[in-house]
C-alpha cells in the first residue's frame, strides 16, 4: 500500500493489446514505486513499452491487469469522469511534439487546462502569468506556437502542464524534437521545477546520457518488462 | 467546461475551417429560408383571408330576425309557445339591442328589389342601404370614385357588374346620375268602413305608392360587403343607409305583414345587424339576443373551419419547407465528422489535459448549435427576403390584371423564434452522432495520430 511518501506505485501492471489473433504485451508485469519529489527517467528502445507505461500513469489508458496508485488514488477505481479530473488536477503532461494548439496564442494554450478545470476567469490571468514566469516566456505571450522555436514551444507546453499545479509531471520524450543544447536547457528547467515545486517527474527518454545527468533514478524497460532500476547518485550533473 | 468557454472554443474551431463551415451554415440557412418563406406565405395568406373576412363585417356581426320570419311561412309553426305572437323587430327592439353590452351599433337591413332608370333604359336590381361604418370595413378599399359624402346623401355606389350593364365604360359612370324607382309604403289614417274591401293598392294600414329619386353615382366597387347574407340576394346598387331608410320603400317583410294581417303603421324591420366590438364577443351576444326573443345567427363557425384549414395548410407548407433543412442536416453531420478526423490529435491533447468525454461531446455539440443558430439567423433573413420577393412578383402580376396589391407573406415574431429554435434543435440533432464519436475517441490513439 502506498504511503504519503509515495507519488506513484505500480503493482504487477500489464497492458496487452490484441492485434488480430495475437496478443501484444506492451507492458508486462511491471511493479515500481516512485517516491514523492523524485525525477525518474524511463529508458528503453522503441517499442519497449515505456510510453505505454507513462500513458497508464497519466490515466490516458487503463491496465489489462495490476494496480496503479497515484497520489493515493487507485486509478482502476476511478470513473471515466474522475479519471479526467485526475488528469486535469494531479498530473501534467508534456510531449515530444509539444502538442500546442496552433490557432491559439501562447497565453491561450497555457490557459486551456484552466478552462477545462472551470477555474474562475478573474484568477486565470495570474495563473497563466505565473506559469509563464516559471518557464521564462512572459515576453512572447501574444505569439502563436508556429512563431516560436522548438525549445520555446516545449517551454510553453511545460507552462501549460504546470498551470493547474499538478503533483506529478509526466514527460514523453520532451527533448526528442530538440537539438542537444535546447534539450539540455529544457531538462535543466524540469530539474528546477522539481526542486522548487517539489514535483515528481517521470520522463520517458531514449537518451541515456541526458537522463543520467538530470534524473534521480533510471528505470530501463525492454519488451514491456522492467529490466532494472538504478539510482544515479553522484553521477548527476548539476 | 463553462458555457462561455465552450462557446468561445466552438467559435474558434468553426473559424478554423471557415470556408467549409460557412458553406455548411449556408446550407442550414437555405433550409431555414425555405421553411420561413413557405410558412410566411401560409401566414400571410391566412392573415389576408382573415383581414378581408373580418373587415367584411361578417364575423363581428350578428343578424337578427324576428322569430317565425318569412322563411317559416307555409311550414308548421316550430315554436311550442306559439300561442304568443312573435316579437316584432321594431324600433323598441332596436333600442333594446343597442343597450346590450359590447354592441357597437345596430342598423337595419334595408334591401329592396326595384327598378333603376339610366339613359331612359330600365334595369331591375336589388338595392341595399350601407351604414356609414362600412366605410372602414375594407370592402371599399381600392374602389373607383369615393364613398358616400354623407350618411344622408342622395348618392349611389354601383357594383362593378351592374356598372358594366349600364355602360361599356364603367369608370365613366362616376359623376353621372340615375333614377331610382321604388314603391313607398305610406300610412293611411284609419277610416273604418270607407275603403272598399280588396282595393288593389291598399291593405287597410298602408298603401304602396310609386316614387322616384335621383341619385348621383359616386363610386364603383368590386363586391358588396356581406353580399347575399341574410337570404336576400346580392345588392348591385348601394346607397347610404339613412337615405335608404327615409325612402320607406316597401320591403319583403311588408308582404309578410300583409299575409299575417299585421297592417299596423308601426315600422318593423325584416332584419337588424348587430355589430359586436370583436368577433370573440359574438357568441355571448348571440345568446343574449336569442334570450330577448329573436332569431340570431353569425358566421363564426365558418371562421373556425377557416382556421382549421389554414392550420393544415401551414403544416403542409412546413413539411415541404423542412425538406431543405433535412438535407442541410446531412451537411452538418458530414462537416463535423470531417472535423473529427482533422482534429483527432487535438481531441487527444484535450483529453490528456483533463477534458472529460462530456467536455469533448459538448464542444462538438455547441459547434453544431452555433452553425444552426447562425444558419437560422441568415435563413430567417433570406426567407423574409424570399417572401417579399414573391409578394413583389405577385403584385406586379396583380397590377397587370388591374387588381389591388396584396401583402402575400408575413413573418411574425413567433415564426422568427420558431425558425431559430427549429434550426438549432435540428442542428443539435445532427451533431449528436459526431459529438458522441468524438467523445469516445481513445486519447492514446488520438495523440499518436499525425
Amino acid at each position: 500500500m502506498a504511503d504519503t511518501q509515495t507519488a506513484v506505485q505500480l503493482e504487477h501492471v500489464s497492458r496487452y493489446y490484441t492485434l488480430g489473433e495475437s496478443s501484444v504485451r506492451a507492458v508486462d508485469d511491471v511493479s515500481l514505486m516512485i517516491p514523492r519529489g523524485e525525477f525518474l527517467a524511463l529508458l528503453g528502445s522503441s517499442g519497449s513499452g515505456k510510453s505505454t507505461l507513462l500513458n497508464l500513469i497519466a490515466g490516458l489508458d487503463r491496465p489489462t491487469s495490476g494496480a496503479i496508485l497515484a497520489d493515493g488514488q487507485s486509478l482502476a477505481a476511478l470513473s471515466p469522469l474522475n479519471l479526467a479530473r485526475y488528469r486535469r488536477n494531479t498530473v501534467g503532461m508534456i510531449f515530444q511534439s509539444f502538442n500546442l494548439l496552433p490557432r491559439m496564442t501562447l497565453e491561450e494554450n497555457v490557459e486551456l487546462p484552466l478552462r477545462l478545470a472551470e477555474v474562475d476567469h478573474s484568477e486565470r490571468a495570474d495563473r497563466v502569468r505565473e506559469a509563464l514566469e516559471r518557464v521564462r516566456l512572459t515576453h512572447r505571450v501574444g505569439h502563436r506556437p508556429t512563431e516560436l522555436s522548438g525549445g520555446e514551444q516545449q517551454r510553453v507546453a511545460i507552462a501549460r502542464a504546470l498551470v493547474n499545479r499538478p503533483k506529478i509531471l509526466l514527460a514523453d520524450e520532451p527533448t526528442g524534437n530538440l537539438d542537444s543544447t535546447t534539450g539540455e536547457a529544457i531538462l535543466t528547467l524540469l530539474r528546477e521545477l522539481q526542486t522548487h515545486l517539489e514535483m515528481t517527474i517521470v520522463m520517458v527518454t531514449h537518451e541515456r546520457p541526458l537522463a543520467e545527468r538530470f534524473a534521480d533514478r533510471l528505470a530501463t524497460m525492454g519488451d514491456g518488462k522492467l529490466l532494472g532500476i538504478a539510482p544515479i547518485g553522484e553521477g548527476r550533473a548539476q | 467546461m463553462k458555457p462561455r468557454d465552450l462557446t468561445d472554443l466552438a467559435v474558434r474551431n468553426l473559424r478554423e475551417a471557415i470556408l467549409r463551415n460557412a458553406l455548411t451554415t449556408l446550407g442550414v440557412a437555405v433550409g431555414v429560408a425555405s421553411l420561413v418563406a413557405m410558412l410566411s406565405l401560409g401566414v400571410g395568406l391566412q392573415q389576408l383571408a382573415s383581414k378581408r373576412l373580418s373587415q367584411s363585417g361578417l364575423f363581428d356581426t350578428i343578424f337578427v330576425t324576428p322569430k317565425n320570419s318569412f322563411r317559416g311561412m307555409g311550414r308548421p309553426q316550430r315554436e311550442v309557445e306559439s300561442d304568443k305572437p312573435p316579437r316584432p323587430l321594431d324600433d323598441d327592439a332596436r333600442v333594446e339591442l343597442e343597450k346590450l353590452p359590447n354592441v357597437i351599433e345596430v342598423y337595419p337591413q334595408v334591401r329592396f328589389f326595384t327598378e333603376v332608370r339610366f339613359n331612359n333604359k330600365p334595369y331591375a336590381t336589388m338595392v341595399a342601404g350601407m351604414p356609414d361604418s362600412s366605410r372602414n370595413t375594407g370592402a371599399f378599399d381600392g374602389m373607383q370614385g369615393s364613398f358616400f359624402s354623407s350618411s344622408a346623401a342622395n348618392e349611389a355606389i354601383l357594383q362593378i357588374e351592374f356598372a358594366k350593364d349600364l355602360s361599356d365604360k364603367p369608370a365613366s359612370l362616376v359623376g353621372q346620375e340615375l333614377t331610382l324607382r321604388y314603391a313607398e309604403r305610406q300610412a293611411i289614417p284609419p277610416a273604418a268602413g270607407d275603403e272598399p274591401p280588396g282595393a288593389a293598392e291598399t291593405s287597410g294600414g298602408f298603401s304602396v305608392v310609386p316614387k322616384e329619386l335621383r341619385l348621383k353615382i359616386v363610386g364603383i366597387v368590386e363586391t358588396e360587403p356581406a353580399a347575399g347574407y341574410g337570404g336576400y340576394g346580392s345588392a348591385r346598387l348601394l346607397m347610404p343607409l339613412q337615405t335608404a331608410s327615409t325612402l320607406r320603400a316597401a320591403q319583403v317583410n311588408d308582404l309578410r305583414d300583409i299575409v299575417r294581417g299585421n297592417t299596423s303603421n308601426r315600422i318593423t324591420y325584416p332584419a337588424l345587424s348587430v355589430r359586436a366590438k370583436s368577433p370573440s364577443q359574438v357568441e355571448t351576444l348571440e345568446a343574449s339576443i336569442k334570450d330577448l326573443g329573436f332569431n340570431a345567427f353569425s358566421l363564426l363557425d365558418a371562421s373556425k373551419s377557416l382556421r382549421t384549414f389554414f392550420s393544415v395548410f401551414d403544416l403542409l407548407l412546413g413539411i415541404f419547407g423542412s425538406l431543405a433543412l433535412a438535407v442541410a442536416t446531412l451537411g452538418i453531420v458530414n462537416t463535423l465528422v470531417m472535423a473529427i478526423l482533422e482534429r483527432r490529435r487535438e481531441i487527444g491533447v484535450l483529453k490528456a489535459l483533463g477534458a472529460a468525454d462530456s467536455d469533448v461531446q459538448q464542444l462538438f455539440f455547441v459547434e453544431a448549435g452555433v452553425m444552426g443558430f447562425l444558419g437560422g439567423i441568415f435563413g430567417v433573413v433570406f426567407g423574409w427576403l424570399l417572401g417579399r420577393a414573391i409578394t413583389f412578383g405577385t403584385n406586379i402580376y396583380l397590377k397587370r390584371q388591374s387588381l389591388n396589391p396584396i401583402d402575400l407573406s408575413s413573418v411574425p415574431w413567433w415564426l422568427v423564434i420558431l425558425a431559430l429554435l427549429f434550426a438549432v434543435l435540428v442542428s443539435l440533432g445532427a451533431g449528436l452522432y459526431p459529438a458522441s464519436r468524438a467523445a469516445k475517441l481513445n486519447p492514446v490513439d488520438a495523440l499518436r495520430y499525425e
